[in-house]
């Protein structure tokens, strides 16, 4: 019974609804207006949410640091003191028969750990799978594919060296011929 | 309407909605009882139980801001991390350093905000006498809600960790200790000795519990955070449960007394 009775409201009631314009079901009572204003609310919120959860102030050492002057840098030299914090290792080493300072990422290029230098051998040696890399960071050993990625690095106006993490640099691709990824001695 | 209708009688539609649009009587009951949030609401009310001059929407907004302390504090939880080192300066970024960060101001303008409304909102069911047969339970349950509303902001209040936390919640948990029975410097403490071995200790009593520690410190910020941002609002969200359902229970929104009278 109570269904027939519904059935036959629903009935008057959608052609109502069919005869109403788009316009005036849109905008024309405030009731609609009012879910006008609460999506126009929730769009805002979810864009503000969105907004806060991106980080103003991202963690972790900057970017771009200097390492002393080129004169620090013996011909040969690794320098393991940059490593811990910034990820790199500064080599006065030779590419092409010239004499380079450079900064090599101490991600290998296998997997991504962190490689080590072992002074006695002369060589970053990977930890997780045995691959090792020369003083100038090109693979030796393991199965590492290619060479270790050089840092940006050049000579601020202070004289320091400056190196930018954020632009790298790789030799299968040709990129330390790139002035920006080593400075001349 | 045809996109829209089309839309109301897909499958998918029926399977979610298992009820008509509610344009008449038995849909709109459908529509509260199918629905698991509505369902705990009377599927009627009086018009006479909506006048804002009798009810005052205490009720309603009180819950209105508990929904909006849940939203702002699982965003905050994003930023702030709940050690004495880091708590304090997490709490100024939210303010001058994290887009947006105001939600934080919201959270605590809605703390304070909920306190008062939840006080009018007690006030204004004894002024009605709405908390009379049968609805004497659903009164407990509301002072079991007023007394989680006060601890909740009780814990919030530590979280900033910065002096004025440090030294309110000092205050507020030595009351603890002079808790009767319970609190090691509050009467009675004496009475839970067994032979030699008293009970109740300075390490073992009210407060020690609430602060982890014999005093504010690491311990107590990592207990107050669990209990602001877990334990207390699933039991709020729970009593809140409770409370609404009862009222349905209990025969639905109290209404005035001569209301029939009036309208007929």
């Amino acid at each position: 019974m109570e269904g027939k009775k519904a059935g036959a409201k629903r009935g008057p009631a959608v052609a109502q609804g069919a005869r109403r314009g788009f316009l005036r079901g849109a905008f024309g009572s405030l009731m609609a207006l009012g879910f006008w204003a609460l999506g126009g609310a929730g769009l805002l919120w979810t864009a503000a949410v969105g907004r806060f959860l991106v980080p103003n102030a991202p963690a972790g050492p900057p970017t771009r640091f200097r390492a002393g002057v080129p004169g620090d840098y013996p011909r040969g030299h690794v320098e393991t003191r940059f490593q811990a914090r910034f990820g790199v290792w500064v080599v006065h080493g030779t590419h092409r028969g010239r004499d380079q300072i450079f900064a090599l990422r101490s991600v290998c290029t296998h997997l991504g750990c962190i490689t080590l230098w072992q002074e006695r051998e002369g060589r970053f040696v990977c930890p997780c799978h045995g691959s090792s890399f020369d003083r100038q960071g090109i693979h030796r050993e393991g199965p590492a594919p290619r060479p270790l990625e050089r840092c940006a690095i050049a000579v601020a106006e202070d004289g320091q060296l400056e190196i930018d993490l954020a632009r790298t640099f790789q030799e299968e691709l040709g990129q330390w011929e790139d002035p920006a990824s080593f400075v001349e001695v | 309407m045809g996109l829209g209708r089309r839309i109301g009688e897909s499958q998918l539609w029926r399977s979610i909605f298992r009820h008509g649009p509610p344009r008449d009587r038995r849909n709109r009951v459908a529509a509260v009882l199918t629905n698991l949030v509505l369902h705990v609401h009377p599927v009627a009310v009086q018009k006479n139980a909506l006048r804002p001059s009798f009810t005052w929407y205490m009720g309603t907004i009180a819950f209105y801001l508990f929904l909006v302390e849940v939203v702002t504090g699982v965003l905050l939880m994003f930023y702030y991390r709940p050690t004495l080192e880091l708590a304090y300066q997490d709490m100024l970024d939210l303010r001058h350093v994290v887009s947006f960060g105001v939600l934080r101001e919201i959270h605590r303008w809605g703390a304070h905000a909920m306190v008062i409304v939840v006080m009018l909102h007690m006030y204004r069911v004894f002024l009605t006498g709405s908390y009379k047969p049968p609805r004497e339970f659903n009164w407990i349950v509301g002072v079991m809600l007023l007394v989680l509303t006060l601890l909740l902001s009780f814990t919030g209040y530590l979280l900033p960790a910065d002096q004025l936390a440090l030294w309110a919640v000092t205050v507020g948990s030595n009351m603890a200790a002079s808790a009767p029975l319970v609190g090691a410097e509050g009467p009675g403490h004496q009475l839970l000795t067994f032979g030699e071995a008293e009970m109740i200790t300075p390490t073992s009593d009210a407060r020690y519990l609430l602060l982890g520690a014999r005093t504010v410190g690491e311990e107590t910020l990592n207990r107050f955070y669990v209990l602001h941002c877990v334990a207390l609002p699933l039991l709020a969200a729970l009593l809140i449960s409770l409370h609404f359902w009862r009222i349905r229970k209990d025969g639905g929104l109290a209404a005035p007394r001569p209301a029939e009278e009036e309208e007929a």
